[in-house]
Protein backbone atom coordinates (compact mmCIF):
# COMPACT_ATOMS: atom_id res chain seq x y z
CA UNK A 1 0.00 0.00 0.00
CA UNK A 2 0.99 3.55 -0.66
CA UNK A 3 1.59 4.77 2.83
CA UNK A 4 4.20 2.10 3.56
CA UNK A 5 6.70 2.91 0.83
CA UNK A 6 9.80 3.33 2.99
CA UNK A 7 13.19 3.60 1.39
CA UNK A 8 15.86 1.10 2.30
CA UNK A 9 18.95 3.01 1.29
CA UNK A 10 21.05 3.74 4.42
CA UNK A 11 21.46 7.37 3.44
CA UNK A 12 17.70 7.88 3.35
CA UNK A 13 17.44 6.13 6.72
CA UNK A 14 19.75 8.71 8.17
CA UNK A 15 17.49 11.38 6.68
CA UNK A 16 14.49 9.72 8.27
CA UNK A 17 16.23 9.79 11.64
CA UNK A 18 16.83 13.49 11.18
CA UNK A 19 13.22 14.08 10.15
CA UNK A 20 12.10 12.21 13.26
CA UNK A 21 14.42 14.22 15.47
CA UNK A 22 13.15 17.52 14.06
CA UNK A 23 9.53 16.33 14.20
CA UNK A 24 9.77 15.18 17.80
CA UNK A 25 11.35 18.44 18.87
CA UNK A 26 8.62 20.38 17.10
CA UNK A 27 5.94 18.37 18.91
CA UNK A 28 7.76 18.89 22.22
CA UNK A 29 7.84 22.63 21.58
CA UNK A 30 4.14 22.72 20.71
CA UNK A 31 3.32 20.83 23.90
CA UNK A 32 5.46 23.20 25.93
CA UNK A 33 3.71 26.24 24.44
CA UNK A 34 0.36 24.65 25.30
CA UNK A 35 1.30 23.73 28.85
CA UNK A 36 3.17 26.89 29.89
CA UNK A 37 0.16 29.25 29.81
CA UNK A 38 -1.76 26.83 32.08
CA UNK A 39 1.01 26.85 34.67
CA UNK A 40 1.52 30.56 34.07
CA UNK A 41 -2.13 31.43 34.74
CA UNK A 42 -2.35 29.37 37.93
CA UNK A 43 0.96 30.59 39.35
CA UNK A 44 0.33 34.21 38.37
CA UNK A 45 -3.10 34.25 40.03
CA UNK A 46 -1.68 32.57 43.13
CA UNK A 47 1.11 35.17 43.44
CA UNK A 48 -1.06 38.20 42.71
CA UNK A 49 -4.00 36.96 44.79
CA UNK A 50 -2.20 35.67 47.87
CA UNK A 51 -1.68 39.12 49.51
CA UNK A 52 -5.45 39.67 49.53
CA UNK A 53 -6.25 36.42 51.31
CA UNK A 54 -6.92 36.83 54.99
CA UNK A 55 -9.50 35.58 57.43
CA UNK A 56 -11.35 38.85 57.04
CA UNK A 57 -11.39 38.53 53.25
CA UNK A 58 -13.23 35.21 53.34
CA UNK A 59 -15.39 35.89 56.37
CA UNK A 60 -16.54 39.51 56.07
CA UNK A 61 -19.20 41.28 54.05
CA UNK A 62 -18.07 43.59 51.25
CA UNK A 63 -17.92 47.28 52.10
CA UNK A 64 -17.34 50.59 50.32
CA UNK A 65 -19.20 49.49 47.17
CA UNK A 66 -17.30 46.17 47.19
CA UNK A 67 -13.97 48.00 46.98
CA UNK A 68 -13.08 46.82 50.47
CA UNK A 69 -14.00 44.15 53.00
CA UNK A 70 -14.56 40.47 52.27
CA UNK A 71 -16.38 38.26 49.86
CA UNK A 72 -18.31 36.07 52.30
CA UNK A 73 -21.71 36.35 50.54
CA UNK A 74 -20.18 35.25 47.22
CA UNK A 75 -18.51 32.24 48.84
CA UNK A 76 -21.64 31.23 50.73
CA UNK A 77 -23.74 31.76 47.60
CA UNK A 78 -21.50 29.49 45.56
CA UNK A 79 -21.68 26.80 48.26
CA UNK A 80 -25.50 27.08 48.35
CA UNK A 81 -25.67 26.79 44.56
CA UNK A 82 -23.35 23.79 44.60
CA UNK A 83 -25.38 22.00 47.29
CA UNK A 84 -28.68 22.84 45.59
CA UNK A 85 -27.38 21.60 42.26
CA UNK A 86 -26.07 18.42 43.85
CA UNK A 87 -29.38 17.69 45.61
CA UNK A 88 -31.14 17.53 42.26
CA UNK A 89 -28.55 16.33 39.77
CA UNK A 90 -26.88 13.65 41.92
CA UNK A 91 -29.88 11.37 42.58
CA UNK A 92 -31.31 11.94 39.11
CA UNK A 93 -27.97 11.46 37.35
CA UNK A 94 -27.06 8.31 39.29
CA UNK A 95 -30.50 6.79 38.65
CA UNK A 96 -30.25 7.58 34.94
CA UNK A 97 -26.71 6.16 34.79
CA UNK A 98 -27.87 2.96 36.54
CA UNK A 99 -30.72 2.70 34.06
CA UNK A 100 -28.38 2.96 31.05
CA UNK A 101 -25.84 0.52 32.48
CA UNK A 102 -28.17 -2.10 33.94
CA UNK A 103 -31.70 -1.88 32.57
CA UNK A 104 -31.67 -0.30 29.11
CA UNK A 105 -32.04 -2.55 26.07
CA UNK A 106 -30.30 -1.69 22.85
CA UNK A 107 -33.32 -0.20 21.10
CA UNK A 108 -34.37 3.10 19.54
CA UNK A 109 -35.52 4.55 22.85
CA UNK A 110 -32.12 4.00 24.44
CA UNK A 111 -30.44 5.51 21.40
CA UNK A 112 -32.75 8.50 21.73
CA UNK A 113 -31.75 8.86 25.41
CA UNK A 114 -28.08 8.81 24.41
CA UNK A 115 -28.62 11.45 21.74
CA UNK A 116 -30.46 13.55 24.35
CA UNK A 117 -27.56 13.24 26.81
CA UNK A 118 -25.03 14.21 24.13
CA UNK A 119 -27.23 17.15 23.16
CA UNK A 120 -27.54 18.32 26.77
CA UNK A 121 -23.75 18.15 27.13
CA UNK A 122 -23.33 20.42 24.13
CA UNK A 123 -25.90 23.11 24.86
CA UNK A 124 -24.07 26.44 25.32
CA UNK A 125 -24.09 27.63 28.92
CA UNK A 126 -25.83 30.90 28.08
CA UNK A 127 -28.64 28.94 26.41
CA UNK A 128 -29.10 27.10 29.72
CA UNK A 129 -29.45 30.55 31.23
CA UNK A 130 -32.19 31.48 28.76
CA UNK A 131 -33.95 28.17 29.38
CA UNK A 132 -33.79 28.65 33.15
CA UNK A 133 -35.19 32.14 32.74
CA UNK A 134 -38.04 30.92 30.56
CA UNK A 135 -38.96 27.82 32.59
CA UNK A 136 -38.00 28.35 36.24
CA UNK A 137 -37.90 32.12 36.69
CA UNK A 138 -40.94 33.04 34.58
CA UNK A 139 -43.12 29.99 33.94
CA UNK A 140 -42.82 28.40 37.40
CA UNK A 141 -42.55 31.89 38.85
CA UNK A 142 -39.60 31.01 41.12
CA UNK A 143 -38.14 34.41 40.27
CA UNK A 144 -34.43 35.19 40.27
CA UNK A 145 -33.54 32.79 43.06
CA UNK A 146 -31.18 30.12 44.32
CA UNK A 147 -33.73 27.48 43.40
CA UNK A 148 -34.03 28.66 39.77
CA UNK A 149 -30.25 28.82 39.40
CA UNK A 150 -29.70 25.44 41.07
CA UNK A 151 -32.32 23.78 38.87
CA UNK A 152 -30.71 25.27 35.75
CA UNK A 153 -27.23 24.18 36.83
CA UNK A 154 -28.54 20.69 37.71
CA UNK A 155 -29.72 20.06 34.18
CA UNK A 156 -26.41 21.36 32.88
CA UNK A 157 -24.38 18.99 35.10
CA UNK A 158 -26.64 15.99 34.51
CA UNK A 159 -24.84 14.63 31.39
CA UNK A 160 -21.49 14.45 33.23
CA UNK A 161 -22.98 12.58 36.18
CA UNK A 162 -25.00 10.20 33.98
CA UNK A 163 -22.07 9.26 31.74
CA UNK A 164 -19.57 8.76 34.56
CA UNK A 165 -22.09 6.70 36.56
CA UNK A 166 -22.81 4.51 33.55
CA UNK A 167 -19.12 4.08 32.82
CA UNK A 168 -18.36 3.22 36.46
CA UNK A 169 -21.19 0.66 36.59
CA UNK A 170 -20.07 -0.93 33.32
CA UNK A 171 -16.49 -1.24 34.53
CA UNK A 172 -17.68 -3.73 37.17
CA UNK A 173 -17.30 -7.16 35.48
CA UNK A 174 -20.39 -9.07 34.40
CA UNK A 175 -19.60 -12.03 36.68
CA UNK A 176 -20.38 -9.91 39.75
CA UNK A 177 -23.96 -9.65 38.50
CA UNK A 178 -24.17 -13.38 37.75
CA UNK A 179 -22.96 -14.22 41.25
CA UNK A 180 -25.33 -11.71 42.84
CA UNK A 181 -28.36 -13.14 41.05
CA UNK A 182 -27.31 -16.76 41.59
CA UNK A 183 -27.10 -16.18 45.35
CA UNK A 184 -30.82 -15.40 45.23
CA UNK A 185 -30.58 -11.63 45.01
CA UNK A 186 -33.04 -9.70 42.88
CA UNK A 187 -31.66 -7.44 40.17
CA UNK A 188 -32.00 -4.36 42.36
CA UNK A 189 -30.41 -6.11 45.37
CA UNK A 190 -27.48 -7.12 43.17
CA UNK A 191 -27.09 -3.59 41.88
CA UNK A 192 -27.35 -2.05 45.34
CA UNK A 193 -25.25 -4.46 47.34
CA UNK A 194 -22.74 -5.65 44.75
CA UNK A 195 -22.35 -3.33 41.78
CA UNK A 196 -22.97 0.11 43.25
CA UNK A 197 -20.36 -0.13 46.06
CA UNK A 198 -17.72 -1.12 43.52
CA UNK A 199 -18.72 1.63 41.12
CA UNK A 200 -18.90 4.25 43.87
CA UNK A 201 -15.44 5.82 43.48
CA UNK A 202 -16.08 6.37 39.77
CA UNK A 203 -19.50 7.83 40.49
CA UNK A 204 -18.15 10.19 43.17
CA UNK A 205 -15.44 11.35 40.76
CA UNK A 206 -18.14 12.15 38.20
CA UNK A 207 -20.23 14.02 40.77
CA UNK A 208 -17.27 16.15 41.80
CA UNK A 209 -16.35 16.95 38.20
CA UNK A 210 -19.99 17.84 37.41
CA UNK A 211 -20.30 20.09 40.45
CA UNK A 212 -16.91 21.64 39.68
CA UNK A 213 -18.37 22.81 36.39
CA UNK A 214 -21.46 24.15 38.15
CA UNK A 215 -19.32 26.07 40.64
CA UNK A 216 -17.34 27.81 37.90
CA UNK A 217 -20.16 28.66 35.50
CA UNK A 218 -21.45 32.20 35.22
CA UNK A 219 -23.68 32.36 32.17
CA UNK A 220 -26.41 29.97 33.42
CA UNK A 221 -26.90 31.96 36.63
CA UNK A 222 -26.74 35.43 35.07
CA UNK A 223 -30.49 35.74 34.66
CA UNK A 224 -31.67 32.93 36.94
CA UNK A 225 -30.18 33.52 40.38
CA UNK A 226 -27.17 35.79 40.55
CA UNK A 227 -27.32 39.26 41.94
CA UNK A 228 -24.87 42.12 41.84
CA UNK A 229 -24.79 42.86 45.55
CA UNK A 230 -26.53 41.55 48.62
CA UNK A 231 -26.18 43.34 51.95
CA UNK A 232 -27.04 40.14 53.86
CA UNK A 233 -26.70 36.40 53.32
CA UNK A 234 -29.55 34.70 51.41
CA UNK A 235 -32.03 33.35 53.93
CA UNK A 236 -34.22 31.12 51.76
CA UNK A 237 -33.98 29.20 48.48
CA UNK A 238 -36.25 31.85 46.96
CA UNK A 239 -33.66 34.58 47.50
CA UNK A 240 -31.25 35.70 44.82
CA UNK A 241 -27.62 35.23 45.73
CA UNK A 242 -24.15 36.48 45.04
CA UNK A 243 -21.77 33.88 43.59
CA UNK A 244 -18.01 33.81 43.08
CA UNK A 245 -17.91 33.59 39.25
CA UNK A 246 -20.51 36.30 38.75
CA UNK A 247 -18.79 38.41 41.39
CA UNK A 248 -15.53 38.15 39.44
CA UNK A 249 -17.34 39.29 36.32
CA UNK A 250 -18.86 42.22 38.19
CA UNK A 251 -15.69 43.42 39.89
CA UNK A 252 -13.59 43.11 36.76
CA UNK A 253 -15.94 44.82 34.31
CA UNK A 254 -18.65 46.79 36.09
CA UNK A 255 -16.98 48.64 38.94
CA UNK A 256 -14.51 51.39 38.13
CA UNK A 257 -11.58 51.88 40.49
CA UNK A 258 -11.73 48.36 41.85
CA UNK A 259 -8.51 47.51 43.76
CA UNK A 260 -6.53 44.89 41.82
CA UNK A 261 -5.62 42.88 44.92
CA UNK A 262 -9.29 42.25 45.72
CA UNK A 263 -9.89 41.18 42.13
CA UNK A 264 -6.99 38.73 42.13
CA UNK A 265 -7.89 37.56 45.64
CA UNK A 266 -11.44 36.73 44.56
CA UNK A 267 -10.19 34.93 41.45
CA UNK A 268 -7.74 32.96 43.61
CA UNK A 269 -10.53 31.85 45.96
CA UNK A 270 -12.63 30.55 43.05
CA UNK A 271 -9.63 28.91 41.40
CA UNK A 272 -8.59 27.24 44.66
CA UNK A 273 -12.17 26.03 45.16
CA UNK A 274 -12.32 24.50 41.67
CA UNK A 275 -8.80 23.05 41.66
CA UNK A 276 -9.32 21.50 45.10
CA UNK A 277 -12.38 19.68 43.72
CA UNK A 278 -10.31 18.62 40.72
CA UNK A 279 -7.61 17.28 43.02
CA UNK A 280 -10.04 15.38 45.25
CA UNK A 281 -11.60 13.77 42.17
CA UNK A 282 -8.27 12.57 40.82
CA UNK A 283 -7.13 11.27 44.21
CA UNK A 284 -10.33 9.23 44.55
CA UNK A 285 -9.91 7.94 41.01
CA UNK A 286 -6.31 6.84 41.38
CA UNK A 287 -6.90 5.28 44.80
CA UNK A 288 -9.83 3.29 43.43
CA UNK A 289 -7.67 2.09 40.54
CA UNK A 290 -4.98 0.92 42.93
CA UNK A 291 -7.48 -0.96 45.11
CA UNK A 292 -9.36 -2.62 42.25
CA UNK A 293 -10.05 -6.33 42.95
CA UNK A 294 -10.49 -7.45 39.34
CA UNK B 1 -40.17 -6.31 49.27
CA UNK B 2 -41.36 -7.23 45.78
CA UNK B 3 -43.54 -4.13 45.54
CA UNK B 4 -40.73 -2.01 46.90
CA UNK B 5 -38.42 -3.31 44.19
CA UNK B 6 -40.92 -2.61 41.41
CA UNK B 7 -41.21 0.94 42.71
CA UNK B 8 -37.46 1.45 42.64
CA UNK B 9 -37.11 -0.10 39.20
CA UNK B 10 -39.80 2.16 37.80
CA UNK B 11 -38.22 5.25 39.35
CA UNK B 12 -34.90 4.35 37.75
CA UNK B 13 -36.56 3.82 34.39
CA UNK B 14 -38.28 7.20 34.54
CA UNK B 15 -35.06 8.91 35.62
CA UNK B 16 -33.30 7.18 32.74
CA UNK B 17 -35.53 8.91 30.26
CA UNK B 18 -35.38 12.31 31.94
CA UNK B 19 -32.72 13.61 29.53
CA UNK B 20 -35.18 13.39 26.65
CA UNK B 21 -37.66 15.42 28.67
CA UNK B 22 -35.06 18.10 29.43
CA UNK B 23 -33.95 18.49 25.82
CA UNK B 24 -37.61 18.86 24.85
CA UNK B 25 -38.21 21.39 27.63
CA UNK B 26 -35.21 23.46 26.51
CA UNK B 27 -36.49 23.41 22.95
CA UNK B 28 -40.07 24.24 23.92
CA UNK B 29 -39.19 27.12 26.22
CA UNK B 30 -36.71 28.67 23.82
CA UNK B 31 -39.39 28.47 21.12
CA UNK B 32 -42.10 29.81 23.41
CA UNK B 33 -40.10 32.92 24.25
CA UNK B 34 -38.20 33.34 21.00
CA UNK B 35 -40.46 32.32 18.15
CA UNK B 36 -42.87 35.28 18.48
CA UNK B 37 -39.92 37.32 17.14
CA UNK B 38 -40.89 36.23 13.67
CA UNK B 39 -44.38 37.73 13.98
CA UNK B 40 -43.16 40.94 15.62
CA UNK B 41 -40.15 41.70 13.45
CA UNK B 42 -39.79 41.45 9.69
CA UNK B 43 -37.45 38.72 8.57
CA UNK B 44 -35.73 41.29 6.35
CA UNK B 45 -34.88 43.52 9.31
CA UNK B 46 -33.72 40.50 11.28
CA UNK B 47 -31.35 39.33 8.56
CA UNK B 48 -29.72 42.72 8.40
CA UNK B 49 -26.32 44.14 9.14
CA UNK B 50 -27.04 46.53 12.01
CA UNK B 51 -27.53 45.48 15.61
CA UNK B 52 -28.64 48.59 17.45
CA UNK B 53 -31.47 47.63 19.82
CA UNK B 54 -31.99 51.16 21.19
CA UNK B 55 -33.24 52.22 17.77
CA UNK B 56 -35.00 48.90 17.31
CA UNK B 57 -32.52 47.67 14.76
CA UNK B 58 -32.19 43.94 15.27
CA UNK B 59 -29.94 42.77 12.44
CA UNK B 60 -28.33 39.56 13.70
CA UNK B 61 -25.77 39.15 10.89
CA UNK B 62 -22.98 41.04 12.72
CA UNK B 63 -23.47 38.76 15.73
CA UNK B 64 -23.32 35.60 13.63
CA UNK B 65 -20.29 37.03 11.84
CA UNK B 66 -18.67 37.81 15.20
CA UNK B 67 -19.25 34.28 16.50
CA UNK B 68 -17.85 32.76 13.30
CA UNK B 69 -14.72 34.97 13.21
CA UNK B 70 -13.83 34.21 16.80
CA UNK B 71 -14.61 30.49 16.49
CA UNK B 72 -12.70 29.97 13.24
CA UNK B 73 -9.70 31.87 14.51
CA UNK B 74 -9.71 29.99 17.81
CA UNK B 75 -9.69 26.71 15.90
CA UNK B 76 -6.75 27.84 13.76
CA UNK B 77 -4.84 28.34 17.02
CA UNK B 78 -6.22 25.39 18.98
CA UNK B 79 -5.90 22.62 16.39
CA UNK B 80 -2.12 22.53 15.91
CA UNK B 81 -1.51 22.94 19.64
CA UNK B 82 -4.25 20.55 20.70
CA UNK B 83 -3.39 17.81 18.24
CA UNK B 84 0.36 18.34 18.75
CA UNK B 85 -0.05 17.97 22.51
CA UNK B 86 -2.18 14.88 21.99
CA UNK B 87 0.53 13.37 19.75
CA UNK B 88 3.10 14.05 22.46
CA UNK B 89 0.95 12.62 25.26
CA UNK B 90 -0.33 9.66 23.30
CA UNK B 91 2.68 8.62 21.22
CA UNK B 92 5.94 10.18 22.38
CA UNK B 93 6.00 11.13 26.06
CA UNK B 94 7.29 8.66 28.64
CA UNK B 95 4.78 7.49 31.25
CA UNK B 96 6.16 9.65 34.07
CA UNK B 97 5.94 12.83 31.96
CA UNK B 98 2.32 11.99 31.19
CA UNK B 99 1.62 11.71 34.90
CA UNK B 100 2.28 15.45 35.07
CA UNK B 101 0.96 16.50 31.66
CA UNK B 102 -2.46 14.87 31.82
CA UNK B 103 -3.47 16.43 35.17
CA UNK B 104 -2.25 19.80 33.85
CA UNK B 105 -4.55 19.55 30.85
CA UNK B 106 -7.36 18.63 33.26
CA UNK B 107 -6.53 21.72 35.30
CA UNK B 108 -6.97 23.84 32.18
CA UNK B 109 -10.33 22.17 31.58
CA UNK B 110 -11.32 23.05 35.14
CA UNK B 111 -10.39 26.75 35.06
CA UNK B 112 -13.71 28.63 34.92
CA UNK B 113 -14.16 30.73 31.79
CA UNK B 114 -14.73 33.85 33.86
CA UNK B 115 -11.23 33.41 35.30
CA UNK B 116 -9.76 33.17 31.80
CA UNK B 117 -11.76 36.25 30.84
CA UNK B 118 -10.34 38.06 33.85
CA UNK B 119 -6.77 37.17 32.84
CA UNK B 120 -7.74 38.22 29.32
CA UNK B 121 -8.74 41.69 30.51
CA UNK B 122 -5.84 42.29 32.87
CA UNK B 123 -2.94 40.55 31.13
CA UNK B 124 -3.64 39.37 27.60
CA UNK B 125 -5.42 42.38 26.12
CA UNK B 126 -2.89 45.00 27.32
CA UNK B 127 -0.15 42.73 25.95
CA UNK B 128 -1.97 42.51 22.61
CA UNK B 129 -2.50 46.26 22.49
CA UNK B 130 1.15 47.03 23.08
CA UNK B 131 2.55 44.08 21.13
CA UNK B 132 0.47 44.66 18.00
CA UNK B 133 0.26 48.43 18.44
CA UNK B 134 -3.56 48.54 18.38
CA UNK B 135 -5.95 51.22 19.67
CA UNK B 136 -7.57 48.58 21.91
CA UNK B 137 -6.57 45.12 23.09
CA UNK B 138 -10.19 43.99 23.25
CA UNK B 139 -10.36 42.29 19.86
CA UNK B 140 -11.53 39.16 18.07
CA UNK B 141 -7.96 37.88 18.25
CA UNK B 142 -7.83 38.22 22.05
CA UNK B 143 -11.11 36.32 22.29
CA UNK B 144 -9.84 33.66 19.91
CA UNK B 145 -6.72 33.06 22.01
CA UNK B 146 -8.83 32.55 25.15
CA UNK B 147 -11.25 30.32 23.25
CA UNK B 148 -8.32 28.26 22.01
CA UNK B 149 -7.30 27.70 25.64
CA UNK B 150 -10.85 26.66 26.44
CA UNK B 151 -11.11 24.29 23.45
CA UNK B 152 -7.66 22.71 23.82
CA UNK B 153 -8.49 20.29 26.69
CA UNK B 154 -11.47 18.94 24.72
CA UNK B 155 -9.36 18.52 21.58
CA UNK B 156 -6.43 16.95 23.43
CA UNK B 157 -8.44 14.36 25.32
CA UNK B 158 -10.64 13.32 22.38
CA UNK B 159 -7.67 13.15 19.96
CA UNK B 160 -5.72 11.12 22.47
CA UNK B 161 -8.69 8.72 22.79
CA UNK B 162 -8.67 8.40 19.01
CA UNK B 163 -4.95 7.51 19.02
CA UNK B 164 -5.54 5.00 21.80
CA UNK B 165 -8.23 3.32 19.71
CA UNK B 166 -5.79 2.64 16.84
CA UNK B 167 -4.89 -1.08 17.17
CA UNK B 168 -1.30 -1.85 18.21
CA UNK B 169 -1.06 -4.26 15.29
CA UNK B 170 -1.11 -1.31 12.86
CA UNK B 171 1.90 0.20 14.57
CA UNK B 172 3.70 -3.14 14.77
CA UNK B 173 3.13 -3.77 11.07
CA UNK B 174 4.64 -0.41 10.16
CA UNK B 175 7.65 -0.92 12.44
CA UNK B 176 8.18 -4.34 10.86
CA UNK B 177 8.39 -2.64 7.48
CA UNK B 178 11.21 -0.49 8.82
CA UNK B 179 9.29 2.69 9.55
CA UNK B 180 10.62 5.15 12.11
CA UNK B 181 8.38 6.14 15.02
CA UNK B 182 7.77 9.47 13.33
CA UNK B 183 6.63 7.76 10.13
CA UNK B 184 4.32 5.53 12.16
CA UNK B 185 2.73 8.54 13.85
CA UNK B 186 2.45 10.58 10.68
CA UNK B 187 1.41 7.95 8.15
CA UNK B 188 -0.34 5.26 10.21
CA UNK B 189 -1.70 6.58 13.50
CA UNK B 190 -2.92 9.98 12.31
CA UNK B 191 -4.77 8.64 9.22
CA UNK B 192 -6.26 5.77 11.23
CA UNK B 193 -7.46 8.15 13.92
CA UNK B 194 -8.87 10.75 11.56
CA UNK B 195 -12.56 10.18 12.33
CA UNK B 196 -11.80 10.56 16.02
CA UNK B 197 -9.80 13.71 15.33
CA UNK B 198 -12.65 15.10 13.25
CA UNK B 199 -14.93 14.40 16.21
CA UNK B 200 -12.52 16.31 18.46
CA UNK B 201 -12.52 19.24 16.04
CA UNK B 202 -16.32 19.32 15.90
CA UNK B 203 -16.69 19.33 19.67
CA UNK B 204 -13.95 21.95 19.91
CA UNK B 205 -15.96 24.15 17.54
CA UNK B 206 -19.02 23.52 19.69
CA UNK B 207 -17.15 24.60 22.81
CA UNK B 208 -15.89 27.79 21.14
CA UNK B 209 -19.21 28.74 19.60
CA UNK B 210 -21.06 28.32 22.89
CA UNK B 211 -18.50 29.94 25.17
CA UNK B 212 -19.84 33.09 26.75
CA UNK B 213 -18.07 34.81 29.61
CA UNK B 214 -14.45 34.80 28.42
CA UNK B 215 -15.51 36.06 24.99
CA UNK B 216 -17.83 38.70 26.35
CA UNK B 217 -15.13 40.09 28.62
CA UNK B 218 -12.37 40.46 26.01
CA UNK B 219 -13.84 41.00 22.55
CA UNK B 220 -14.81 44.63 23.04
CA UNK B 221 -18.54 44.16 22.46
CA UNK B 222 -18.86 45.99 19.15
CA UNK B 223 -21.34 44.37 16.77
CA UNK B 224 -19.45 44.72 13.49
CA UNK B 225 -19.54 42.65 10.35
CA UNK B 226 -16.59 40.83 8.84
CA UNK B 227 -14.89 43.04 6.27
CA UNK B 228 -11.48 41.47 5.83
CA UNK B 229 -8.38 40.46 7.71
CA UNK B 230 -8.43 43.63 9.80
CA UNK B 231 -11.61 42.34 11.45
CA UNK B 232 -9.45 39.90 13.40
CA UNK B 233 -7.77 42.70 15.30
CA UNK B 234 -10.92 44.82 15.74
CA UNK B 235 -13.59 44.52 18.44
CA UNK B 236 -16.44 42.15 17.65
CA UNK B 237 -19.42 40.76 19.44
CA UNK B 238 -20.62 37.16 19.47
CA UNK B 239 -24.16 35.79 19.74
CA UNK B 240 -23.48 34.41 23.21
CA UNK B 241 -22.01 37.70 24.48
CA UNK B 242 -25.00 39.62 23.15
CA UNK B 243 -27.46 37.45 25.05
CA UNK B 244 -25.41 37.54 28.24
CA UNK B 245 -24.81 41.28 28.26
CA UNK B 246 -28.26 42.46 27.17
CA UNK B 247 -30.75 40.02 28.68
CA UNK B 248 -30.36 41.55 32.12
CA UNK B 249 -31.55 44.93 30.91
CA UNK B 250 -34.53 44.15 28.69
CA UNK B 251 -38.19 44.14 29.63
CA UNK B 252 -39.74 40.67 29.63
CA UNK B 253 -41.81 40.18 26.49
CA UNK B 254 -40.37 43.15 24.57
CA UNK B 255 -39.17 42.77 20.99
CA UNK B 256 -35.55 42.98 22.17
CA UNK B 257 -36.20 40.18 24.68
CA UNK B 258 -37.75 38.01 21.97
CA UNK B 259 -34.83 38.55 19.58
CA UNK B 260 -32.35 37.53 22.29
CA UNK B 261 -34.27 34.27 22.75
CA UNK B 262 -34.34 33.90 18.98
CA UNK B 263 -30.53 34.08 18.97
CA UNK B 264 -30.63 31.44 21.70
CA UNK B 265 -32.66 29.19 19.38
CA UNK B 266 -30.02 29.61 16.66
CA UNK B 267 -27.25 28.71 19.13
CA UNK B 268 -29.22 25.72 20.40
CA UNK B 269 -29.78 24.42 16.87
CA UNK B 270 -26.09 24.94 16.01
CA UNK B 271 -25.08 22.94 19.07
CA UNK B 272 -27.58 20.16 18.29
CA UNK B 273 -26.27 19.79 14.73
CA UNK B 274 -22.64 19.77 15.87
CA UNK B 275 -23.17 17.26 18.66
CA UNK B 276 -25.41 14.88 16.77
CA UNK B 277 -23.09 14.88 13.74
CA UNK B 278 -20.04 14.30 15.90
CA UNK B 279 -21.70 11.49 17.83
CA UNK B 280 -22.70 9.76 14.59
CA UNK B 281 -19.09 10.17 13.46
CA UNK B 282 -17.73 8.55 16.58
CA UNK B 283 -20.27 5.72 16.42
CA UNK B 284 -18.71 4.34 13.23
CA UNK B 285 -14.95 4.57 13.75
CA UNK B 286 -14.47 0.89 12.78
CA UNK B 287 -15.36 1.45 9.18
CA UNK B 288 -12.97 4.36 9.01
CA UNK B 289 -10.12 2.23 10.29
CA UNK B 290 -10.74 -0.53 7.78
CA UNK B 291 -10.48 1.98 4.98
CA UNK B 292 -6.95 2.87 6.03
CA UNK B 293 -5.52 -0.58 5.47
CA UNK B 294 -7.52 -1.48 2.38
Amino acid sequence: MKLMSFDRAPKRNLNQKLVQQVGFNMIRLITLITILPILGIVVYIAIKGAPAISWEFISAMPSDGMRAGGILPAIIGTIYLMLGTGMISVPLGIAAGIYLAEYANDNWWTRLIRIAIISLAGVPSVVYGLFGLGLFVLFFNFGISIISAALTLSIMTLPVIISTTEEAMRSVPYKFRVVGISLGGTQWQTIRKVILPRALPGIITGIILGLERAVGETAPILFTGATFYLPHLPSSPMDATMALPYHIYVISTQIPGMPVTIQYGTVLVLLAFVLAMNLIASVIRSRARAKRQW
Amino acid sequence: MKRNEAWITNTIKIAGSSSILFVMLIFIFLMREGLPTLSEIDLSSLIATRWYPIEEMYGILPLISGSLIVTIFSMIIALPFGIGTAIYIGEIAPQRVNEILKPLVEVLAGIPSVVLGFIGILVLSPAMRIGLNLPTGLTALTGAVLLALIAIPTIVSLTEDAFYAVPTSYREAAYALGATQWQVIWRVVLPAARSGILNAVMLGIGRSLGETMAVMMVTGNAPTIFTGLESFIAPVRTMTATIASEMGEVATGSAHYRVLFFIGIILFLFSLVINITSSSLSMRPKRGKDQVVS
